[in-house]
């Protein structure tokens, strides 16, 4: 077994047990960090596939800012405790049910759909290039330009749809 | 793979000597910081224990050790031991990108005076500093205590608001430097300085980096008169002194990625012919940034909140966005006309955006004050 491996199964363990921790905890704040912790693990499972600019991204970005402001969010509305009743009946069974569809699909398109794995793995000497970022950005502002306008146009639309939403909700109480 | 069993031990030894080095900078910038305040406040200071209390840090750890260390009867017991631990973490953790100096010549092969020079060096240490933010929080949550909580609230809230500007005023540094890499930055530097090519960049990653370590005027979180001591009201003990330490090496390595940012890091006359030059001009350069955030703490009071907020949001961010198009338009310009004099309308025109905010909110407080009248 060589040592990529070893680490990956270790990984793997980690963000299993970290995303099924995040399911059960009944603590929402528990749930937030056993988050965080499975955010981290992705980033480090970049770095194993030696793509270190995505792993910090995934790190400030995700595990830095957005988790941050969900713990906000849990903390300021007090939020921490859910009650220990069920809320809706049917959510279980559900939720079971479309779970065991999902896998199913998971399952189904990776048996028939999946390639050899010698495709799967990143170029080693592209990526690891110092002019790594450089081709980064070259792809995304020539080949990628629309796609990339067109999604900060999506994120702009979010945003300014958050302050007129606020906006409204603070006249409306005046 | 490596296998060379002195390459592991290269890195184990500059690994603990970095960290010792964070230690003992740690202990003794609580001494200057001390000193100096009191000459500002024309007081004496410390000075008691050892020549010119020098062994004051020393005799502050043997208190902190001995005292009785306090859990809150109804704390999260686990989160409340864990937050220390990643609040400190992370501010050693940063100092591994910073570059101390080029490689020198020691025992017979050649050492490289930096832990590690990885292409992503800027983004590791937005990372770091974001993780950074949940030792704050989690300290708030964990403790149950409603002075606690609102103090790990407003850091939650201060340190997001000032993590974009800090972020978005590295771009410049990024452009001018060509690169990612705190080596490459600092190289590139050679002969001029970033901060004269972009001195509005410097300031508002200085006034940035003042709110990401809670330093007054942006110590909101701590705020003694309001909150108690806000996230740390419930810590005793050595835990105490674990979020001391880490508001203290952060200064320390925040410093020093100014430094190699904006001051050119380990570079200085005669760095080349003695590269062991470099450690002692970095140790120059955040020596004396050390004295501008003591230097900011005994001037400045604390800020109100909500004008804290709007200062952020509403001044900082848009100027930083302002000074990235400025700097990208510059060197596209002395790219374009092969005239590297175009790279002087980089400053020209970030002073000139800078001003706009400074003459704005100059003229709303001067309104503010006759309307009081």
């Amino acid at each position: 077994m060589t040592l990529d491996l070893a680490l990956f199964l270790l990984l793997a363990l980690i963000a299993i047990a970290s995303a099924l921790g995040m399911l059960i905890s009944r603590n929402t704040v528990y749930s937030a960090l056993y988050l965080v912790l499975n955010f981290v693990t992705v980033a480090v499972f970049y770095l194993l596939l030696s793509a270190p600019f995505i792993a910090m991204v995934q790190i400030t970005v995700y595990a830095g800012a957005i988790m941050v402001l969900f713990l906000f969010v849990i903390m300021l509305l007090g939020a921490e405790g859910l009650p220990k009743s069920e809320v809706l009946p049917w959510q279980k069974p559900l939720a079971i049910g479309l779970s065991v569809l999902l896998f199913a699909e998971a399952a189904y398109l990776l048996v028939t759909k999946s390639r050899p794995v010698g495709n799967v793995l990143p170029p080693a000497e592209a990526v690891n290039a110092t002019e790594n970022l450089q081709q980064l950005g070259i792809a995304l502002f020539r080949d990628y330009l629309l796609p990339f306008e067109v999604v900060s146009i999506l994120l702009l639309v979010a945003m300014v749809g958050a302050i007129v939403l606020t906006k409204k909700e603070r006249k409306a109480r005046q | 793979m490596i296998t060379d069993w002195t390459l592991w031990l290269e890195w184990f030894i500059k690994a603990a000597v970095l960290i010792f080095a964070l230690l003992g900078g740690f202990a003794y910038l609580t001494y200057y910081e001390r000193r100096a305040l009191a000459r500002m406040q024309t007081r004496v200071g410390p000075n008691r224990a050892g020549p010119f209390g020098l062994f004051q840090p020393i005799a502050d750890a043997v208190k902190l050790i001995f005292k009785e260390e306090l859990t809150p009867a109804k704390a999260y017991k686990f989160v409340f031991f864990l937050a220390p631990i990643i609040t400190v973490v992370p501010s050693i953790v940063i100092a591994a990108v910073v570059p101390f100096g080029r490689s020198v010549n020691l025992f017979g092969r050649e050492v490289n005076l930096y832990l590690a020079n990885i292409n992503v060096g800027v983004l590791y240490f937005m990372a770091i500093a974001a993780i950074a933010v949940y030792g704050i929080v989690l300290a708030g949550w964990a403790s149950n205590s409603k002075y606690a909580m609102l103090g790990g609230l407003r850091s939650t809230a201060q340190m997001i608001s000032y993590e974009l500007s800090l972020g978005i005023s590295l771009i410049p540094v990024i452009l001018l430097g060509n690169s990612m890499s705190m080596v490459d930055i600092v190289e590139k530097q050679n002969g001029l300085w970033f901060v004269f090519l972009q001195p509005v960049g410097a300031v508002i990653f200085w006034i940035a980096t003042l709110a990401e370590v809670n330093r007054a005027p942006f110590d909101m979180p701590e705020a003694e008169q309001e909150l108690t001591a806000g996230y740390h009201a419930e810590y005793s003990g050595m835990k105490f002194a674990l979020f001391f330490m880490a508001e203290y090496q952060k200064m320390i390595v925040i410093c020093a990625v100014t430094a190699v940012f904006f001051f050119g890091g380990y570079l200085g006359p005669g760095v080349d012919r003695y590269p062991l030059l470099g450690p002692v001009y970095m140790f120059i350069k955040i020596f004396v940034l050390l004295f501008g955030m003591i230097w900011v703490r005994a001037t400045w009071p604390r800020f109100r909140y909500d004008r804290l907020m709007t200062f952020g949001w509403k001044a900082l961010v848009p100027l930083s966005l302002a000074i990235v198009f400025i700097t990208a338009t510059g060197i596209l310009l002395a790219e374009q006309t092969n005239n590297p004099m175009w790279m002087w309308s980089i400053p020209v025109a970030s002073v000139v955006a800078g001003l706009v905010p400074v003459v704005t909110i100059y003229q709303a407080l001067r309104r503010l004050s006759y309307e009081r009248a």
